[in-house]
């Protein structure tokens, strides 16, 4: 440990809570307050009300907060599956940086470009996907495979061979092995990559904006709306019911982690 | 049960550097061949040539009368125990030693009853429920040696399963290999170390190994009394190597007439004249050599007496001695004709290893 004394340590926690309280928290409170707000005036709200989110319950926000989950479950999956199997296929090999780089590609663009590129490869049959929810799920998809690849890929390199071998040697197929021995020994690093995903996804809001159809409208692009037409403390409880719905999930996820990582 | 194995020209190389080369060695139906040799000797490559997860590039490599140089690992049908145990971290014992019944479609009813008969063999009966985790590093290689019988594999392949262990552990568990030896008669078992303690303990037989080829072949005793080189007699148990000339009816080492049977050698030729410490006498006797004290060891039961012979180090292991020489003075030790071996030449002779 850096610093012995009770008293240095609890020195050392004040400054930092001190330095970086503000600049991480500071903005999600005064989400949560504006949400809670009637209007605002100087450094502080001036009255509470529950309105905002009664409007949030009865209006059609619901419906972009499932599209919101339904995609990001479906675009993380994606990921996770994509990102694996690349990880596993490019173990070992020269290919290995190469695969990383390519799935890093997305991410380094703004993801516009990302959004855009899918509107020009996917507008025409055969590969017809403008207009449909399949072109957002895509586009999360790319997004946020780069993260799935890194961290399997990186758990690969950790993992001892000797237990697949282990494995094999008591007969079991090399299928038998990925499912039985190698899949639940990566266990903690998918879950990891899994929330990382869905968190990512939730959030998505650039490539997202260019390509959903009307009728798959995630909840980023509801909130964007919102603050866009200067109804500011709507826009906030939007984006307070997000932010508690990934929370809520991040902690399913980091709960199956902490499962498989006790083991 | 297909058992036994053979090593046909077994050759290994990665990239330039050969780690076997043109491997030959049989292992018997029911016999446990050590592999004993230094790290590097290519030991646990023949192993694993065994289980394959190294491809021979020239050679074959035969499982009773199958040749298996060319199958995947999960079709050989051994059961193989690994220094780090490498038992499945997510799964209980039972189900650990369950992954092989079920990976051979052993059917369902059938799995139970295996189970428990391999934890009971090594003793792990009242730990079926515990993860690995939970379990001392010992137990741990009980439950792995029970997974790889469970199987009933002809074959059981041991890369340096005691390594791991303390001292004391590990010769318990020499017991039990044993023990497990006695009650699997059909079993070929493969057993790579670098302990010959392990080695002239369990072994039928002994394969010696040094720089990816074998060295020597032979039952423990005929290799620990009648070594056939130099590495071998001072890999297993430790040895007094000398340089010595063939004459008519026995040898010199240096002015000096040995009494030592020279069997086929010419006389006029350089040898190596192999003695075993605990062999070395002191005091007057037949082949005495005279020379002086360098050291003293106490070693409890034993004293063990460093010599210097004309340049040469000779080590006597003594029942311990009421009083020790002091160092540097005059003293003369002896050996008896039978219990020393003539060594062809090209040994790195005069120095005693171990």
């Amino acid at each position: 440990m850096l610093v012995h004394s009770p008293r240095a340590r609890r020195a050392v926690q004040a400054a930092f809570f001190a330095l970086f309280l503000p600049v991480f928290a500071l903005p999600f409170l005064v989400i949560v307050t504006a949400s809670l707000a009637t209007g605002w005036s100087g450094a502080f709200p001036s009255g509470a009300t529950l309105d905002h989110y009664r409007a949030v319950a009865r209006g059609d926000a619901l419906d972009a907060l499932v599209t919101s989950v339904l995609t990001a479950l479906a675009a993380s999956a994606a990921a996770l599956v994509t990102g694996t199997w690349a990880a596993l296929a490019a173990r070992g090999t020269r290919a290995r940086r190469v695969v990383g780089v390519l799935f890093v590609l997305p991410v380094a663009v703004p993801s516009v470009v990302v959004g855009l590129a899918l509107l020009v490869a996917f507008s025409e049959p055969p590969f017809l996907l403008n207009g449909t929810p399949a072109i957002v799920v895509l586009a999360h998809a790319i997004l946020v495979t780069a993260f799935a690849y890194q961290s399997v890929a990186a758990a690969l390199d950790r993992l001892d061979p000797a237990c697949e071998q282990a494995a094999a040697s008591l007969g079991a197929s090399p299928l038998r092995v990925l499912v039985q021995v190698r899949l639940p020994l990566l266990l903690p690093s998918l879950s990891a990559a899994a929330g990382l995903c869905f968190a990512l996804s939730m959030g998505e809001l650039s490539a997202t904006m260019m390509l959903y159809p009307p009728d798959w409208l995630p909840l980023p692009v509801k909130v964007f709306a919102a603050t866009d037409r200067g109804a500011l403390f709507p826009g906030a409880a939007l984006a307070v019911v997000l932010m508690v719905t990934t929370l809520l999930a991040l902690t399913a996820v980091s709960r199956i982690r902490t499962r498989a990582a006790y083991r | 049960m297909t058992t036994g194995i053979r090593f046909d020209g077994v050759t290994v190389a990665y990239g330039g550097t050969t780690v076997l080369e043109s491997f030959g060695l049989t292992v018997e139906p029911g016999e446990v061949m050590a592999l004993l040799g230094p790290s590097g000797s290519g030991k646990t490559t023949a192993l694993r040539a065994v289980a394959g997860f190294v491809r021979p590039t020239a050679g074959r490599v035969f499982i009773g009368d199958r040749d298996v140089t060319a199958l995947p690992p999960h079709r050989r049908g051994i059961g193989m125990v690994v220094q780090q145990y490498a038992l499945f971290p997510h799964m209980k014992a039972g189900a650990n030693v369950a992954f092989g019944l079920k990976a051979h479609k052993v059917p369902r009813g059938e799995i139970a009853a295996r189970v428990a008969e391999a934890l009971e063999m090594t003793g792990m009966s009242a730990y079926a429920g515990r993860y690995p985790r939970e379990l001392s590093g010992g137990q741990q290689q009980r439950v792995a040696i029970a997974r790889a019988l469970a199987i009933r594999p002809g074959v059981l392949l041991l890369d340096e399963p005691l390594s791991a262990l303390d001292a004391r552990l590990r010769s318990g568990m020499l017991t039990e290999l044993a023990r497990l030896h006695r009650e699997l008669p059909d079993v070929s078992m493969l057993y790579v170390t670098h302990d010959q303690v392990e080695a002239l303990t369990l072994a039928d037989r002994i394969a010696v190994m040094d720089g990816g080829r074998l060295q020597d072949c032979g039952t423990p005793q005929d290799l620990y009394r009648r070594p056939g080189s130099a590495f071998t007699a001072s890999f297993i148990g430790s040895a007094n190597l000398l340089p010595v000339t063939v004459t008519d009816g026995g040898v010199r080492l240096g002015g000096t007439r040995l009494d030592v049977p020279a069997g086929g050698a010419a006389a006029g030729a350089s040898a190596t004249l192999c003695v075993r410490p605990h062999l070395v006498g002191l005091g007057a006797g037949p082949n005495a050599l005279r020379g002086t004290v360098t050291e003293v060891q106490w070693r409890g039961a034993t004293h063990r007496l460093g010599v210097d012979i004309a340049g040469h180090r000779v080590t006597a292991e003594l029942r311990e001695l009421r009083e020790t020489p002091p160092l540097g003075t005059e003293v003369t030790v002896h050996f008896a004709a039978h219990d020393a071996v003539l060594l062809p030449a090209g040994a790195d002779g005069g120095e005693a290893r171990g």
